[in-house]
């Protein structure tokens, strides 16, 4: 990346001028803020982006930039962000996802983009509930939170997302609040710029179905230690913080997966070398 | 008790007085308002013994339901749309294990490009799986269809689709008369599994079955489809003995006796199109209508005893078989196999198109000439069309469809809502 590059290009190149719908107030406007800020502090192109996203308020995002933009189906916007960024590995890619789009209807594709280690970032915006169908409990939801969907709270453990993607082979995990639209972007040039897949945790509250995550800006904090590449290290840190702990919490050295798109053919002769018993 | 109250929960209370043990959902929407009333009901007490599940995915839902089913719990679910493609498998192995799981279906359209509003592609996409399949009128008609729904699974051992049209019923409020418990109970007996959990007789579910033995259990599959013709309108006629009106049913004709032109639709449009046809037969028009309320299984013989004597058929539907035309057309034409009549498809109301009564009066007018295509789009936009197909013919790279027909007419729809 030349630094001519890195001049080049303003924060408001990357944003379209499709008007967001997000509520008032919505965490999701300083997420939108930050992965312009970000794109702009690396000064890629916006037709060397491509933004990738399922079904839910976070999955509007694609449409807000200029970037390429996907829209896909709920929950499947991982798998289709690999078969992007194989196909052309030159992009920058980004997932956009929420809580439920990404970790419960496509809570598979998740474990398994951590494992095959593709190089895109996935930013997940967790406000932990279904905020595009009018409030109901996600898998971040707390188990005695009381919607007419879950009569009483869901009575279920949290999923815990940070742990489950570095049990499962993310290169790089990071926690961060929408509050902190300039935090967020610093983490996100990290993610953006580290090998591999990056996963983002954003902290962004619904102040709609979930007045009380407007306390969020009270309870988040810098995490007080550095960065790890021992990811039993870090997994024991997260799971015995708040869940309110800010930065990057863990960096991996693990290849990332390598596309085998554009290799020579095989001759024929070759292959009937090979098999002759 | 008549209420003046939402579509969805009118649905929810019927099924909460149907007592369903097992509930369990993912939100979609224009389905969501559904399983969130019967949740209240849950948490209010006024449903007891149900296991509310909330789960992950609509694969999730319908597989939750599969096993309280095979275990012997009276279970529902609810889901729309891309959900109800999404937990397709789940839909044809319900039906294949038999098993009598209700599910409502609050319509809509299929993606890409993505759009919430109501049209029949859903549930026409999951049309031959084996599920009994209703399409209901009004939103009395959901509720009673709801309650005879559970009689007729848990009779046949099959499950049983209850199809209610996104947003036009199932966010409208209308009047409703909701039945008391006493009347429900009265007649809907407790559930009695054909499969039970039984320690002196264990059996697997599921079990691989061969070339052997597949086209048997298959034809078994069709068979219980034949008894269910018989069985709905027993059913329905059980019910208006209870309830004291008519609900329900294969077909509802309406002034078809002496019609040149019949009119054949499913779900709400029909309420629209009896509007038309009274309009129409005020200025001497002699038409009719008739409203298909089990779409599975089809009504071959009850089509063909209304149809027969007509002049012509148009068939007004709110789904599209690209490279065909209708879906429902076709299975009107298999009624009338060896009748001259000409039987039109007119694709109307996709992704929410509001179809209105000037436009189908047109539409009927041209029938009754019998200048209409066989096949046609109501009020579609032939310029916007046009300058698409002349574009993707001039350039290679011409880009999204969906995208450029936005473009094309301004955008509007790019900075709506889903």
């Amino acid at each position: 990346m030349s630094k001519a590059q890195a001049v080049a290009y303003k924060q408001g190149d990357y944003k379209s001028k499709v008007k967001p719908i997000w509520c008032p107030g919505c965490g999701d406007y300083h997420v939108l803020i930050s992965i312009t800020r970000a794109l702009a502090e690396i000064g890629v192109a916006p037709e060397d982006v491509a933004v990738i996203s399922g079904i839910g308020c976070s999955s509007r995002i694609p449409a807000y930039t200029n970037c390429y933009g996907f829209h896909g189906v709920h929950g499947r916007s991982l798998a289709l962000a690999a078969g992007l960024k194989v196909a052309r590995p030159d992009l920058t890619v980004l997932i956009t996802s929420g809580d439920g789009d990404g970790f419960s209807i496509g809570g598979n594709h998740f474990l398994h983009a951590c494992r095959r280690n593709v190089d895109m970032t996935y930013i997940v915006m967790d406000n932990r509930v279904y905020g595009m169908t009018k409030g109901q409990p996600s898998p971040t939801t707390e188990p005695d939170w009381d919607s007419a969907l879950s009569p009483g709270g869901t009575g279920l453990r949290p999923f815990h997302p940070l742990v489950i993607a570095l049990a499962s082979g993310a290169n790089f995990v990071a926690r961060t609040f929408s509050g902190d639209p300039n935090g967020t972007a610093r983490v996100l040039v990290e993610a953006i710029r580290h090998p591999g897949f990056s996963f983002v945790e954003i902290l962004s509250p619904c102040v709609t179905f979930r007045p009380d995550e407007k306390e969020w800006k009270n309870m988040v904090h810098t995490a007080p230690v550095e960065p790890t590449d021992d990811a039993a290290r870090a997994a024991r840190r997260i799971m015995t913080d708040d869940g309110f702990n800010l930065g990057v919490l863990y960096r991996g050295h693990r290849a990332p997966y390598q596309p085998e798109i554009g290799t020579a053919s095989v001759d024929v002769a070759d292959l009937e070398e090979a098999f002759l018993l | 008790m008549l209420k003046q109250m939402e579509g969805s929960l009118a649905v929810a209370e019927a099924v909460a007085l149907c007592r369903p043990e097992v509930v369990c959902a993912y939100p979609i929407t224009p389905q969501t308002h559904i399983v969130e009333g019967v949740g209240a009901l849950v948490k209010s007490g006024a449903l007891e013994n149900c296991e509310f599940i909330n789960v992950e995915s609509e694969f999730a839902a319908l597989s939750v339901a599969i096993g309280a089913s095979a275990a012997g719990a009276r279970a529902y679910t609810a889901t729309a749309s891309q959900g109800l493609l999404y937990m397709a498998e789940a839909v044809y192995n319900a039906a294949g294990l038999g098993l009598p799981i209700v599910m409502t279906v609050g319509n809509r359209a299929i993606g890409a490009p993505i759009n919430i509003w109501n049209d029949h592609t859903d549930a026409m996409a999951l049309k031959d799986a084996g599920w009994i399949q209703l399409f209901a009128e009004t939103n009395q008609e959901a509720v009673d269809l709801h309650i005879q729904a559970f009689r007729l699974a848990e009779e046949l051992s099959c499950p049983v689709m209850v199809c209610v049209d996104g947003f036009i019923l199932t966010h409208a409020h209308e009047r409703v008369d909701i039945p008391t418990q006493d009347e429900v109970d009265a007649f809907l007996p407790p559930y009695e599994p054909v499969q039970v959990l039984d320690p002196a007789q264990p059996y697997s579910i599921g079990a691989m079955v061969g070339p052997d033995a597949f086209t048997e259990v298959r034809y078994l599959a069709h068979e219980k489809q034949l008894q269910a013709l018989r069985l709905i309108p027993e059913i329905a006629n059980v019910f208006k003995d209870v309830f004291g009106r008519s609900s329900g049913g294969l077909v509802h004709p309406y002034r078809t006796e002496d019609a040149e032109t019949i009119v054949v639709a499913l779900g709400s449009i029909n309420g629209t199109i009896k509007d038309v046809v009274d309009q129409m037969r005020e200025n001497g028009g002699a038409i009719g209508s008739l409203s298909i309320c089990a779409f599975r299984p089809f009504p071959l013989d009850e089509l063909r005893a209304a149809l027969i004597n007509a002049k012509r058929v148009v068939v007004v539907e709110k789904s599209l078989a690209p490279g065909l035309g209708g879906i429902a057309a076709p299975d009107v034409r298999m009624a009338l196999r060896e009748a001259p009549l000409p039987v039109y498809t007119v694709i109307a109301g996709l992704g929410g198109r509001p179809i209105t009564m000037a436009a189908l009066q047109e539409v009927f007018e041209v029938a009754g000439d019998d200048r209409l295509p066989d096949m046609q789009f109501l009020d579609l936009d032939y310029a916007a069309v046009e300058h698409e197909l002349v574009r993707a013919r001039q350039i290679r790279r011409s880009g999204p469809t969906a995208e450029n027909i936005l473009k094309h007419l301004g955008a509007p729809a790019l900075a709506s809502g889903e």
